[in-house]
């Protein structure tokens, strides 16, 4: 029996088994791979927001070299329908042909030998563009004179949506009402690696393989199956090692679809690797939402009614899967949070603007519901002369009315959401943060702090996906497991591993129920030609999908490994246990080895009525209900804020969480931290503006502003780890939560250090100079009054 | 972002490098802010002169009254005191806070004032030190004021086929007090104001400017009302930069104020 030390299962910090190729840079990444007579692939792309192309005139000798739409025959523009009513469908064409309608979008694809040569020719293609006003202001998006991104649409609107939920009647004996505003910026997400393509002809395999960065491998054949009009036995994807996706390497890419049509036309390896520029200036894709909130409570606090107009920046065009209005429909399911009231109202618009298309980044809605319902309570607290901790306690679901269903019918599985916010005060010593505030600092900083508590929905599949109708429903998640002749393991898996350490954290699952030690379990993933089919990796569902499915897997093949050792020992397979590579019965034992190596190599020892299935299976999963685990935290925070520059320090940070059973606690630890990183960005740092014309503010890091590792404080977690009732292990999704609460926590420690100057701040990301001008305004009303 | 194609070729010393420059070239050093402009294709030189290793740039020698740097001596050869420095540990302050240290082992205080961003640190308080660059161009030398040197905003007065040779500081005595401050919106980052306050006893000189104001750096008129309390801070950036806007104006109050505190031994 392994030693608890030795433990490598579901629970264990071991070391990350994808660590040793990493740490010494020796990952391959997708501007790794070299193939012979390979060329280089560069965009011509849009430099205005909207306008109408009139011409595209490719340079004189280099016509063989420059592709435009007409030249990719057959070849279909992008489609992401949603099946909720009134939803209004784009196209994105691969190449933009009669218009344009985001700067960055692209017009022609240009190829030669290396990229700076690419890019000489791209430097000279004429494109001949009629500029037109644009969409830059998503509050402006639905104004009659606004000008239309879709010429047959009657507004700039993908979708609204509305929801009213006994909503009168709750608010009718309210004691107060408080509505605010609420803003946060479009971010462009920032992974560590861009995107990049590698396509080339297989004719041996008569196959288009196509090496993208992403984060759904099969969920792309599907989209290049359908734009390209292919089999998709002819389609093989591949993602390599992928630095980071949080979203953005969650869909199909146009140049996907380009370079995959090319590559075979052309009958060369062809490669694109996206750079800062086109990142930041074509891709700015997440999170620009505006609220309109209003809060209803008695005059003790209690919440009666939330009341919200949403708008959502949905940009040009309806991104493949998730949908312009993922985002939006998420807005109005998600808003209610961790609390429970009797009324709701929500209207939500998914507005079309010259803008790239809007994508899920980590959290998804949930960031910017959680700032607009985290700020407005402690707005509603101030007002009812109630401390933040205490309009919590009063309105969250308590641990006894778990499972809870939310009044959006959310089906919250466990937790004790008053204890996290309890353990989150104690843990950012309140008290203390209290007394420093009445002494007041040397430096003449004023000190806050903020508290955000939210749930996370993750590992959600059919029944929620297949409501919303876009092209991607999660259902059964699949696991192939094998046992080598040698005693080793392989996995494989759809999901596609880009940052969360699934080789660590699935070999663990699987030394859970094998007993096979970590470091000889193969995780395969990240293939359509050598994987089970599955959606891929997002929406916090890997460790509990993909950790479930190879839960099952390895159950089947622990029966069939049981049955050989059982004739092996002659014994009785029930009565042998699977640990430390071994199976074991009272009487003796056999290695995982000699249990392969009868199977494979000496067949001739096993007996005439053996499990044919041998010794590889295939096992599908889904939790016991569908309607996802809830994860959820606390965070709080201290800051200091100086009101001579506006300058914010976060001083503490605090963050109490229950993942449920945590299959690694290191690497969960890891994933909230790399999310809270994120959610600082979204708070203090990250906005991608426009100007009036649609033109993007920002070209290189040095104007959009990413947190680095000063602006990171240490952060202090706090695992709660009550297991969910609905997962294999009882772990819950967590993989988004860090990146939700910064923002509202942090706002909130603004607000709160800014009290005595009459200052709430209402827009992300909170600047200094954002604060400047909120104590400017303050202090002009303070002298008019 | 690849550059357009050019051609390169590396100067062995400062004659080599200004011959070389002579024909629609542009030295490079460090590379720090050119680089990304060659990428960026915001800069199409056709021709690179690298002086990066030019041993006539490479060093800091004392001429008595200042110490004079080499153009392509590193911020951190100055951060670190690999070369003189012409105050007391005032430079080396000011370069260990300059972006971070990946760009400070290769960016040089030549190319920063070459390059002229008006949030660049050595633009704001090597004109605060009262420092003078000399210039070359094919055989012929002449030295100015840097005050005079910043036509504006990424702008200088060197011709085609010029060069910083030098940068020439005045040596300060540990009787003479200084204050640099600056605001960034995160480490390493350009500042978004500054300023720089000079007391010199010694040489009877008083400095204060006022930086990163999206035009060269300015001096005040009048240091002495500032210094005298006879006019504030934001009074004195209004007057000596009228352009900001209400938010940068409080900013570099603030910073000006604190500049002085430092001076002042109160910070």
């Amino acid at each position: 029996m392994a030693d608890a030390k030795d433990r490598q299962g579901v629970g264990a910090s071991i070391l990350r088994l994808e660590d040793d190729r990493y740490l010494r840079g020796r990952g391959r990444f997708i501007a790794d791979i070299r193939m012979p007579g390979m060329l280089d692939v560069a965009f011509v792309r849009s430099p205005v927001a909207h306008g109408r192309v009139r011409g595209i005139i490719k340079p004189a000798g280099f016509e063989d070299a420059v592709f435009v739409m007409t030249d990719l025959d057959g070849v279909a523009g992008i489609r992401a329908d949603s099946g909720l009513p009134g939803f209004r469908s784009s196209v994105q064409p691969v190449l933009a042909y009669d218009k344009v309608r985001y700067v960055g979008e692209a017009l022609a694809a240009c190829v030669a030998p290396t990229r700076a040569e690419a890019e000489d020719i791209a430097d000279a293609v004429t494109v001949d563009i009629e500029e037109l006003p644009a969409v830059h202001d998503m509050t402006h998006a639905r104004n009659a004179k606004a000008p239309r991104l879709h010429e047959s649409w009657p507004e700039n609107v993908f979708l609204e949506t509305a929801v009213d939920i006994n909503f009168d009647a709750a608010v009718k004996d309210a004691a107060v009402r408080v509505k605010r505003t609420f803003k946060t910026a479009r971010q462009s997400m920032a992974p560590m690696e861009g995107r990049g393509v590698v396509a080339y002809w297989d004719n041996q395999a008569q196959q288009i393989v196509v090496y993208s960065s992403t984060q759904m491998p099969h969920i792309v054949r599907n989209g290049l199956s359908t734009c390209l009009g292919l089999d998709q036995g002819m389609i093989r994807v591949i993602a390599p090692d992928v630095g980071g996706g949080f979203g953005y390497k969650g869909i199909l890419l146009c140049e996907e679809v380009c370079l995959a049509y090319l590559a075979m036309k052309l009958k060369r390896p062809l490669r694109w690797i996206e750079d800062r520029r086109e990142h930041l200036t074509g891709n700015a894709n997440c999170r620009e939402h505006h609220y309109e909130i209003t809060g209803y409570a008695a005059a003790d606090g209690t919440l009666l009614a939330v009341d919200c107009d949403a708008i959502v920046d949905s940009g040009a065009y309806s991104a493949y899967p998730f949908s312009a209005c993922l985002e939006a429909a998420q807005v109005a399911s998600i808003l209610p949070g961790p609390y429970q009231f009797p009324g709701y109202r929500c209207r939500t618009w998914s507005v079309a603007s010259n803008k790239p298309p809007i994508l899920p980044f980590r959290g998804v809605a949930r960031t910017g519901v959680c700032f607009a319902l985290e700020v407005l309570l402690d707005a509603i607290a101030r007002e009812v002369n109630v401390s933040p901790e205490d309009i919590r306690r009063r309105n969250l679901v308590r641990p006894e009315q778990m499972p809870f269903v939310n009044i959006t019918k959310k089906i919250f599985d466990s937790g004790d959401y008053v204890e996290c916010l309890e353990r989150a005060v104690t843990a950012i010593d309140l008290p203390a943060v209290r007394a420093r505030q009445a002494r007041g600092e040397p430096d003449g900083r004023r000190i806050g702090v903020g508290l955000a508590i939210f749930c996370e929905q993750g590992a959600h599949g059919t029944s929620v996906y297949s409501g919303w109708g876009i092209p991607m429903v999660p259902g059964f998640e699949q696991a192939t497991a094998r046992l080598t002749p040698d005693g080793g393991l392989e996995l494989r898996v759809g999901v596609q591993s880009h940052g969360q350490s699934m080789e660590t954290t699935l070999a663990q699952v699987a030394n859970e129920i094998l007993g096979v030690a970590a470091n000889r379990v193969k995780l395969v993933h990240g293939d359509t030609a050598l994987t089970p089919y599955s959606t891929g990796t997002w929406g916090s569902r890997c460790a509990v999908m993909a950790g479930g499915a190879v839960a099952a897997a390895c159950e089947t093949l622990a029966v069939r490994i049981r049955k050989i050792a059982g004739h092996l020992l002659q014994a009785d397979p029930e009565t042998i246990r699977l640990n430390g590579g071994m199976a074991l019965s009272a009487n003796g034992s056999v290695s995982l080895k000699e249990i392969g190596t009868a199977w494979y190599l000496r067949p001739q020892d096993l007996p005439a009525d053996v499990d044919p299935a041998g010794l590889e299976a295939t096992q599908g999963y889904k939790t016991v209900r569908d309607t996802g685990t809830f994860s959820y935290a606390c965070h709080a925070v201290t800051v200091a804020v100086d009101t001579d520059t506006g300058a914010i320090e976060l001083l503490d940070y605090k963050i109490v969480e229950d993942g449920g059973v945590l299959i690694n606690p290191m690497v969960v630890d890891g994933q909230v931290y790399g999310g809270a990183a994120q959610g600082i960005g979204t708070a203090l740092y990250e906005e991608m503006a426009y100007d009036e014309s649609g033109q993007p503010m920002a070209a290189t890091f040095a104007d959009y502003h990413l947190p680095g590792a000063p602006e990171v404080p240490a952060i202090g977690i706090d695992h709660m780890q009550i297991p969910s009732p609905i997962s294999r292990f009882g772990q819950k999704g967590i993989g988004e939560g860090g990146a939700i609460g910064p923002p509202a926590a942090i706002a909130n420690a603004v607000n709160d250090a800014l009290k005595s100057h009459g200052v709430e701040v209402d827009t992300l990301p909170i600047t200094p100079a954002r604060v400047l001008m909120k104590l400017a305004g303050a202090a002009m009303r303070e002298a008019a009054a | 972002m690849k550059p357009v194609a050019f051609d390169f070729a590396f100067a062995p010393d400062l004659a080599a490098a200004a011959r070389l420059l002579a024909a629609d070239a542009k030295p490079i050093a460090g590379g720090q802010s050119l680089g990304p402009m060659l990428n960026l294709r915001l800069a199409r030189p056709p021709r690179l002169i690298d002086v990066s290793r030019t041993p006539d740039l490479r060093g800091a020698s004392d001429d008595g009254d200042a110490i004079v740097y080499g153009a392509a001596v590193t911020h951190a050869e100055i951060e670190d005191g690999i070369v003189l420095d012409a105050t007391p540990g005032w430079l080396a302050s000011v370069a260990r806070r300059i972006a971070y240290r990946a760009v400070r082992n290769r960016g040089t205080i030549g190319g920063s004032l070459a390059h002229a961003d008006p949030a660049a640190d050595w633009v704001n308080v090597l004109t605060a030190l009262g420092a003078e660059a000399v210039l070359m161009k094919s055989g012929s030398q002449r030295t100015m004021a840097l005050e005079q040197f910043f036509t504006g905003p990424f702008a200088t007065a060197l011709t085609p086929g010029e060069i910083i040779a030098a940068v020439r500081v005045r040596k300060r005595s540990a009787r003479a007090r200084w204050g640099y401050w600056k605001f960034c919106l995160k480490a390493g980052d350009f500042a978004k104001a500054s300023a720089a306050v000079l007391i010199d006893p010694d040489r009877n000189e008083t400095r204060v400017l006022i930086g990163a104001i999206e035009r060269p750096p300015a001096l005040l008129a009048d240091p002495a009302a500032l210094l005298e309390g006879r006019m504030s801070a934001v009074d004195a950036v209004k007057r000596t930069a009228p352009h900001l806007d209400d938010v940068a104006l409080k900013l570099h109050a603030t910073a000006l104020a604190r500049a002085l505190a430092i001076a002042a031994g109160r910070a």
